[in-house]
């Protein structure tokens, strides 16, 4: 009987050929029977025109296992039957599908826009609301009160308490995916560099090592190692941010001001290897761009054991303190079953028990047979997601001065030019990498010159907004800032 | 609050000593290229590799700041030296024809006019928007506010409110779907106003210009009063820029 095709590393090519057609109705059995028996969730899930033709193509993993199977189906008339009811967790997915290619998903409970935040060519945008005398609607943004991104969020309230909170976004669009078509070129890079600002790291690996899938290039150790301290240090520095953050929305100004400029740090360790404070540049198809050499490695480690005491001293505080403890405790919670339900992803995941993390499941660069710590809290709640934060910090402290020890017994070694990236024809490629939000994926699917033909992006944020706006339901609306730092999503990165 | 105390001793003092004294910045920082000697006949490297079209060719290459990320690749591609890139931060410019480099370095003279520092020299509140911004940009302008660069200290601060606000700094390539609120925010802010274009993307589109959905810079729509380079700007950069343009060097 056909399956869908297994495949065992990360990152991954094949030709489109060896991944098997299935019939509509086969393809969604299988995707089911896998999401509900066999512990696999969904990485990715897209529509491709291939030779005129639309299918949908699905890219499923397993945690437990780091197998990943990859299906597809074609499309017949335009339509298929939507799965959402089955599957809460595609319905982001299916709805992109209808926005992007106008395949129709019959029957899908509730097919308003993605990424158009009016009324689009495609569907209406009609905000939930909840009737009653005593029922008020709150709405803020695109643009918000804060230096943040643009979107619109909106409740439906009765008094304080939250019934409803809908999150449109759309308005950061910049239709990247649609740019990133065609022959490859230097902007693609630099475009996926900029996808998400703050996960400048984790975008580009997965870009590259991508390309480097498809062109069977293999990168060096030590371009590896380099690789890994940069994403860390992303990880760190955000987190140090969030928690920096979330201590200004319970206004404890002391850690927030501790660690607005910790931060920052941080940042500029990244800028002493790249140049630039959110690792832009560093990350090219090939390898590294900037090399760490072995007083560099020895002067970042220095720089790292003096920040360590500092950062972690500015958290405990923010820890220690009961006004602020009760803040955070049992506001904004996320079940674990929600998490397996609506397959959220990252840190989401992990501050509801639930490990979801592409360094330790499927592998790559340096992190493969590397005995990675891990973070796990259970309450799901604000305080969780802020532990979470610290843990991984502390891990990472670890973690770096470790790949700057192997990177230093290596640093003789040279890092080599960017290489030549004419892609194969008709090829398929999967990368995933672990931004400090949660997995990122990128696929790449070529046509018959080897130009791109789909290029399909999948940030964490893009599932993980459906559970801020779920664990502001019956909160308080006065919760939301809080809340909402603590998830910190990204709006380019959903929007695209 | 002892611990409080005690964390506030460890931690010191963290505000940095500028503009009086300049800051110490990585050695790798990217800064203002400068553009030297002859080209190879018939050399258009530079111009190909760029992956913003900063680059105009004619006699010598022409480098757009407000459209360069200052990724470094032509000086790599360059086999005479032509183009090398400094580590000079002060990038701002009151007007998008001084951003456009094709000498030596010349150092940032006095942007500001009688006018403005008369107007906002002591208080300047200013409403962001993020039009397409990648989040680099506002993050680096956040860090104003944090102890290092203390911006409040120089009477500057972010507003939550256009209302409240003398002018607006816009970061991202102006997408579509930000056209309207950005037009929107900026005409809830009452006369005098100022308009600040912080980014290579606000300025030009940057690596997104030539994206169907996103613009070729905030000078399409508004008048600018001052373009901030960078991919993002260094927050030094930002800070120097609103220095010079209010009169307080």
């Amino acid at each position: 009987m056909e399956d869908f095709k297994p495949f065992f590393t990360n990152p991954f090519a094949s030709p489109i050929d060896a991944i098997p057609l299935l019939s509509e109705d086969l393809f969604w059995d299988k995707v089911i029977l896998a999401v509900n028996e066999e512990q696999f969730r969904v990485l990715s899930l897209f529509s491709a025109s291939l030779k005129q033709t639309w299918q949908i193509w699905i890219v499923l993993g397993n945690d437990a296992t780091g197998l990943i199977k990859v299906g597809r189906f074609r499309v017949v008339d335009n339509a298929y039957t939507s799965r959402t009811e089955l599957l809460s967790c595609i319905h982001l997915f299916e709805r992109e599908i209808y926005e992007q290619s106008g395949i129709l998903p019959r029957n899908h409970p509730w097919l308003k826009p993605v990424r158009s935040p009016h009324q689009s060519a495609c569907s209406q945008m009609d905000f939930y609301s909840i009737e009653g005398e005593d029922i008020h609607e709150v709405a803020v943004g695109p643009v918000h009160a804060g230096i943040i991104e643009p979107g619109h969020f909106r409740f439906q309230c009765y008094g304080e308490k939250v019934g409803h909170l809908e999150i449109s976004l759309g308005y950061q669009h910049r239709g990247v995916e649609k740019a990133l078509l065609g022959m490859p070129k230097a902007n693609h890079l630099k475009q996926v560099e900029a996808l998400c600002g703050d996960s400048t790291t984790a975008h580009s690996t997965c870009y590259a090592q991508n390309m480097e899938a498809l062109t069977g290039i293999k990168i060096s150790e030590k371009e590896a190692l380099i690789r890994a301290i940069l994403l860390e240090l992303e990880r760190i520095a955000n987190h140090v941010g969030d928690i920096g953050a979330l201590s200004g929305d319970v206004a404890f100004l002391t850690t927030a001001s501790y660690c607005g400029k910790l931060r920052g740090n941080i940042l500029n360790l990244t800028a002493q290897i790249t140049g630039n404070r959110f690792g832009r540049g560093g990350i090219c198809i090939g390898g590294t761009r900037y090399d760490i050499d072995y007083a560099l490695a020895q002067t970042l480690k220095t720089q790292l054991k003096a920040l360590q005491p500092k950062i972690m001293g500015a958290i405990e505080l923010f820890f220690r303190s009961p006004s602020v403890l009760d803040r955070l405790e049992k506001t904004g919670i996320i079940p674990q079953e929600w998490v397996m339900a609506y397959g959220f992803t990252g840190l989401v995941a992990k501050a509801s028990n639930c490990l979801r993390d592409v360094r330790t499941s499927y592998p790559y660069g340096s992190y493969i047979d590397r005995d990675l710590k891990t973070s796990l809290e259970k309450s799901g709640d604000v305080f969780a997601r802020a532990k979470v934060r610290k843990e991984e910090i502390l891990i990472c402290f670890e973690l770096v001065q470790t790949l700057l020890k192997e990177l230093e017994m290596i640093a003789h070694v040279q890092i080599q030019k960017q290489q030549n990236t004419a892609l194969p024809a008709e090829y398929f490629s999967f990368s995933m990498s672990e931004g400090w939000r949660g997995g990122v994926a990128h696929t790449i699917i070529t046509d018959d010159k080897g130009d791109i033909q789909r290029y399909k992006v999948v940030d964490p944020s893009f599932f993980n907004w459906t559970a801020l706006s779920l664990a502001m339901r019956d909160g308080q609306i006065s919760d939301f800032p809080l809340c909402n730092k603590s998830f910190n999503l990204s709006y380019c990165g959903f929007d695209l | 609050m002892f611990f409080i105390l005690k964390e506030r001793w460890i931690q010191g003092y963290n505000t940095s000593a500028f503009p009086k004294v300049a800051p110490i910045l990585s050695p790798r920082f990217v800064g203002t290229p400068q553009i030297k000697g002859a080209c190879a006949t018939n050399c258009t490297a530079c111009k190909d590799i760029c992956p913003s079209d900063a680059i105009k060719l004619e006699t010598k290459p022409m480098i757009d700041l407000g459209r360069c990320i200052f990724c470094k690749d032509c000086e790599d591609v360059c086999e005479e030296g032509v183009i090398s890139f400094s580590n000079e931060y002060r990038l701002a410019q009151t007007s998008r024809e001084a951003l456009h480099v094709s000498g030596e370095i010349e150092h940032i003279g006095m942007l500001v006019k009688r006018e403005i520092r008369a107007l906002f020299g002591r208080s300047l509140q200013l409403r962001q928007i993020s039009a397409g911004g990648c989040n680099a940009c506002e993050a680096d302008l956040n860090v104003l506010g944090t102890p290092t660069y203390d911006l409040a200290r120089f009477g500057i601060s972010f507003a939550a409110s256009p209302r409240h606000s003398d002018g607006i700094i816009v970061t991202g390539p102006i997408n579509e779907h930000m056209r309207e609120p950005l037009l929107r925010t900026y005409e809830a802010i009452s006369e005098p106003k100022i308009v600040i274009a912080s980014g290579a993307c606000a300025i030009s589109g940057g690596i997104f210009h030539a994206n169907d959905v996103c613009s070729q810079g905030l000078d399409t729509l508004l008048h600018v009063d001052l373009y901030i380079p960078g991919c993002p700007p260094h927050p030094y950069t930002t800070l120097h820029a609103l220095l010079n343009y209010l009169g307080k060097l």
